[in-house]
């Protein structure tokens, strides 16, 4: 098979719907989109616009990989919590499809970074959690003339709108300040982390974004352009409602680079996971220093016992109320498999302590003494 | 006359999912009657669509409009 051959068969299934077809398979392939956020909707999109095809994707996001996250972000595996979302996404769409160029951010994007990255793409993806980034996201792209494609969820309810397109004739399609002019007072609106969100939401909300952009690009079909479509998958309620671009919206984005970049969006970053998975020579290493104590968190009389090092046994029920008596300022953390030492570590988080995990347990240190 | 609400999102959690109310006119009469029956609401944001169309300023009310009650959402 020749490259060429190869190429269409993997794209095949697309390229037979004469919506696609040859054509919009290369302008997919010449299509340059990026995706904020790499988490819930970030996923789905990044893995859908993987696979179809999308020649350049770019993926921000300055956040690692959690265990919390792992019920809905399934790019991401249980091996890799603790490691940088962007590589651990990067990775796993390069194996879904070697074919595409993918650049990855792993850095929190604010005013002072945004603009060359989002100029470097025609279309932007918002997967973002934060109405600040909602925000500064949107007005780059009003000033730059980016289309962004809009996600946004809620418990079992979802968002999805195209935002800002230029049409033939040069006009601009209703923006995120057309629905929501402003942003709401800092702690109305709960995160998904106080509220709770069901895994598949943010699968069926990534795929309609996903596919919008297709739709996009290939120039198929009916866009959420000057229309935000909600739904409510509880009840299944949806409802498509249209919204105008108004002069009004105009006063209330940046005029220019230089007023974007001084005006302040109040992105800060998020909670940071405050610990870090380590081998087994990082572990050996780790203990010998000073001010550090090393912590067993399975039950008493788990095997294999430890002989090697010296430890303190504390078992994961009870290490809530032990954490008040750990005095030293380097934790080291291990249980048979590495679950629930990273259980124990996600406690420790906001305990300004140097905490570390021993990745896949005892078990796999075991071996190598 | 009467108006028929869906509520998306928090607020249901305020009002429920769907409300009916007569004798409403116009749209800042309608944020008003909440406002008061359900004081909570007043700390919250939502977009109003009147027939489907987000509006921004007062609009009239007609017998049978469909209204629903749009907070925005920042998860992803």
């Amino acid at each position: 098979m020749d490259g060429k051959q190869h190429y269409t068969e993997r794209y095949s299934r697309q390229i037979s719907l004469p919506e696609i077809g040859i054509s919009g398979q290369q302008k997919l392939k010449k299509a340059k989109v990026l995706v904020i956020g790499a988490g819930g909707l970030g996923c789905p999109v990044l893995q859908y616009l993987a696979v179809a095809g999308i020649g350049t994707l770019g993926i921000a996001d300055f956040d690692k990989v959690d265990l919390s996250n792992l019920q809905r972000q399934i790019l991401y595996t249980t091996d890799e919590i603790g490691l940088p979302k962007t590589q651990c996404a990067k990775k796993r769409m390069l194996q879904l499809n070697p074919e595409i160029l993918i650049h990855t951010y792993a850095f929190q994007l604010d005013n002072s970074n945004v603009w060359d990255i989002i100029n470097d793409y025609e279309i932007i993806i918002d997967g973002t959690d934060n109405f600040p980034s909602r925000y500064l996201i949107n007005d780059a792209c009003v000033l730059l003339k980016k289309v962004l494609i809009y996600g946004s969820i809620s418990r079992f309810e979802g968002q999805v709108a195209v935002f800002n397109v230029t049409d033939s004739h040069g006009a601009v399609t209703a923006n995120y300040r057309d629905l929501y002019p402003e942003p709401p007072a800092m702690n109305e609106v709960p995160t998904c982390n106080q509220t709770g969100v069901i895994g598949v939401l943010p699968g069926m909300i990534g795929m309609m974004m996903a596919n919008e952009c297709i739709k996009y690009i290939t120039g198929t079909g009916t866009l959420l352009i000057n229309k935000v479509l909600l739904t409510d998958m509880l009840q299944y309620r949806f409802l498509e409602a249209s919204i105008e671009p108004r002069l009004e919206t105009k006063k209330l984005i940046p005029s220019n680079r230089y007023a974007f970049e001084q005006k302040n969006y109040g992105v800060t970053c998020m909670e940071q996971i405050e610990y870090k998975n380590i081998n087994a020579s990082e572990f050996n290493q780790l203990m010998k220093q000073s001010d550090t104590i090393v912590i067993d968190v399975r039950e008493p009389g788990e095997q294999p016992i430890v002989t090697e090092f010296d430890c303190i046994n504390i078992p994961i029920g009870n290490f809530k109320e032990a954490i008040p008596f750990i005095k030293e300022n380097t934790v080291l953390l291990f249980c048979h498999s590495g679950i629930r030492s990273l259980i124990a570590a996600e406690l420790l988080t906001g305990s300004h302590k140097k905490i570390y995990n021993l990745k896949g347990g005892i078990i796999r240190w075991k071996p190598s003494h | 006359m009467s108006v028929k609400i869906s509520i998306f999102g928090q607020l249901t959690e305020i009002t429920g999912s769907e409300l009916e109310l007569s004798g409403i006119k116009d749209s800042d009469m309608l944020t008003q009657y909440l406002y008061e029956r359900f004081p909570d609401l007043q700390h919250k944001s939502f977009a109003i669509a009147v027939d489907k169309k987000v509006i921004q300023s007062n609009t009239l009310l007609n017998n049978n409009t469909e209204i629903a009650l749009l907070p925005p959402f920042s998860g992803g």
